[in-house]
């Protein structure tokens, strides 16, 4: 932005480069997920939809564990997609479906409705948390070392346009 | 067309000639990294045509009609009714994701909204008449002149938006109420009163303009000083004066200029020129900052988490309290809840932020030992949450656009709902469109829109008599403020 344009000063420049290294770094430093997520295990869990929820609302499962959902539908017909995993399945009241995957990928993961259902269908989401949540960690830590930076290279970039 | 090839004459230059008057030069010869788009032939060409903005809004005016007619008379299933997909979908994401950050205004340019009014008032379509404009022509009321209005009709429309997103009904009553107001109103007061002091989607795109790297000015001021006709605001034989209200000669920021390009053709000085620039260049200046769009910019940032919350997150009873129409398990939601939900909408845009807000800039006026008042330090630093509040509506619409984006094919072949298939796509399942990219991109748009925000907040500091010292004590509470905003909207991403 305008904000930006004017020319840097050899310390700007500076803190420039260390943050977005810096950056870089949270946001792609390898991290031991597996080590950190523990024995991978089974999870069986029940997912009830209904106009406009699901139950439970959040899942939170490890990285690599098997997880297993029975879903059920209460009131009318609605589906359960997963969001990066691609998993689908749907339901009619009375008959429940099962769908199972491995959670091999951590983050958080939205499952939505994916049969129309009513009014507030596109919105009638749920979240599967696969731990240890590492994407929501680094945009963190990205934030913070943004905030940061900025401040560091205003106290720095003293150029004439800046004072 | 005769006076069009007379301004002609006076454009050919010699390619070197052209590249200097490209770069729209300051009395001190400092161009600001400025380029006037104007100097390519195209453009200027198209700009100047009389029918370039009626094709356009004569274009969005078929759909914004389709949309009302779908609306009231389409299914009620909002995923399959073109009112509902196309204007929250498709509309929005193309001004809130691509127009308002690349091109400012220009959704303006082409909004169908104010012209039944505006053609009725011009009794024209295309042409200049000649003679007074039809209705009573009367002057805004001065007090009114701000965008309080727009503020309060964003928070009417937006405090209704779980049942306008998800209802064709109330979008295409909606849709209805804003072109007939706006037809009502050109006819008892001057030029867009709508566009200028009501619509509740112009006071956003006004504050988030100033962002923009497009900008209309003028080539020269002392120009316009010493041209005592005032054909742009005045109007002359080739076109209207500025609908907007707006004297081009004074212009220093986008808030209010609504790239009708009604100047371009009245001005016979060859002074208006329509700059590539940086982006965010308004948002360094402190002339014309006010507590009107100070309180847009909080409505803004809190809509937009308000919104992620109702709409991308988890919670049920936070979507049945949003809608009071909605029917849930537990049968109709009740009003006292929807009332619950309102009141505390309300309070969080208008009393919980603001406060907030106002409690950090007295924290940095002390720290950055600022001279001026606590509320004139509230409205400067308020514009800190101008990047930060388009990019994270960015961020919020991604999410819903990317997901629900696939609904768009199905609906334009079967706009009603009532079995058509116009074009062979009414089978095209809904496929979500890389969802799990979206979180990294919101993640950039939040982390970028946070840096330019605490920058922004040293500036303001420096414009206020802060040394720099002072600028960066200043800076910090307000950085820590922006960064817990950015992290909740973070934690509603992807926590």
């Amino acid at each position: 932005m305008r904000v930006f344009s004017q020319r840097l000063s050899q310390q700007g420049l500076i803190v420039v480069v260390v943050f977005v290294s810096l950056s870089l770094l949270v946001a792609f430093a390898p991290v031991p997920v597996d080590a950190l997520a523990g024995t991978p295990t089974t999870r069986e869990i029940t997912v009830e939809g209904r106009m406009f929820d699901f139950s439970p609302n959040v899942i939170r499962v490890n990285k690599g564990d098997h997880v297993v959902i029975d879903f059920a539908a209460m009131d009318v017909v609605h589906g359960l997609y997963v969001d990066g995993y691609g998993i689908e399945t749907e339901a009619e009241p009375g008959v429940p479906t099962r769908v199972e995957f491995v959670a091999d990928k951590a983050g958080k993961f939205r499952y939505r409705c994916s049969v129309s259902c009513g009014a507030m269908h596109p919105f009638m989401i749920g979240e599967l948390i696969v731990g240890p949540n590492t994407p929501f960690w680094r945009a963190v830590g990205l934030t913070l070392l943004a905030a940061v930076g900025a401040l560091v290279f205003t106290a720095t970039n003293r150029t004439e346009a800046a004072r | 067309m005769t006076a069009f090839r007379k301004s002609e004459d006076r454009f050919v230059v010699s390619a070197s000639a052209l590249q200097e008057r490209a770069e729209v030069r300051t009395t001190n010869g400092n161009t600001n990294g400025r380029f006037d788009l104007l100097q390519i032939r195209p453009i200027r060409w198209l700009l100047h045509q009389r029918a370039f903005q009626w094709v356009l809004t004569t274009a969005t005016l078929f759909f914004f009609l389709l949309a009302i007619l779908t609306g009231l008379f389409g299914t009620p299933a909002g995923n399959k009714n073109f009112s509902i997909i196309f204007v929250w979908i498709v509309w929005w994401a193309l001004v809130i994701i691509v127009l308002v950050p690349f091109a400012g205004r220009f959704w303006c340019t082409m909004c169908p909204i104010p012209i039944p009014g505006e053609w009725a008032q011009r009794r024209s379509f295309i042409g200049k008449r000649p003679g007074k404009l039809l209705g009573l022509g009367k002057k805004w009321p001065r007090r009114l002149r701000n965008i309080w209005l727009q503020n309060f009709a964003f928070l009417g429309v937006a405090i209704l938006s779980g049942v306008l997103l998800t209802r064709p009904q109330a979008t295409g009553l909606v849709l209805l109420l804003f072109v007939v107001a706006a037809f009502a109103l050109s006819l008892i007061f001057e030029r867009r009163a709508f566009c200028r002091y009501l619509c509740p989607v112009g006071g956003f795109i006004g504050l988030y303009s100033m962002a923009a790297p497009v900008e209309l000015r003028v080539r020269d001021r002392d120009v316009c000083r010493t041209h005592t006709e005032k054909t742009c605001y005045l109007g002359s034989a080739e076109g209207y004066g500025c609908p907007w209200l707006v004297f081009p000669g004074a212009l220093e920021r986008n808030t209010y200029c609504g790239l009708c390009t009604e100047c371009l053709k009245t001005c016979d000085r060859n002074n208006i020129v329509v700059n590539l620039r940086p982006p965010g260049s308004d948002l360094l200046v402190q002339k014309g900052r006010r507590l009107d769009e100070a309180f847009k910019g909080f409505i803004m940032v809190a809509c937009a988490m308000i919104y992620s919350a109702v709409f991308l997150g988890p919670w049920g009873w936070l979507k049945d309290m949003a809608n009071p129409a909605t029917s849930s398990g537990q049968g109709m939601a009740s009003p006292t809840r929807y009332l619950a939900y309102a009141g505390a909408f309300l309070a969080i845009n208008l009393l919980v932020l603001p406060g907030l807000f106002y409690a950090t800039t007295w924290l940095a006026k002390r720290l950055g030992g600022l001279k001026t008042t606590p509320r004139k330090m509230f409205i400067e630093y308020a514009y800190t949450l101008v990047p930060l509040g388009l990019l994270a509506w960015i961020a919020f619409s991604l999410a819903f656009v990317f997901v629900n984006g696939s609904y768009a094919f199905a609906v334009i072949s079967d706009p009603f709902g009532w079995g058509w298939d116009l074009f062979g796509t009414k089978g095209f399942p809904w496929t979500p469109f890389v969802p799990q990219v979206v979180q990294y991109l919101q993640t950039g748009l939040l982390a970028g829109g946070l840096v330019t925000a605490v920058y922004l907040a040293y500036r303001i500091g420096r414009q206020n008599g802060a040394d720099h010292a002072g600028a960066l004590r200043a800076a910090m509470p307000i950085t820590v403020f922006l960064t817990t905003v950015t992290l909740v909207f973070l934690r509603l991403y992807l926590g």
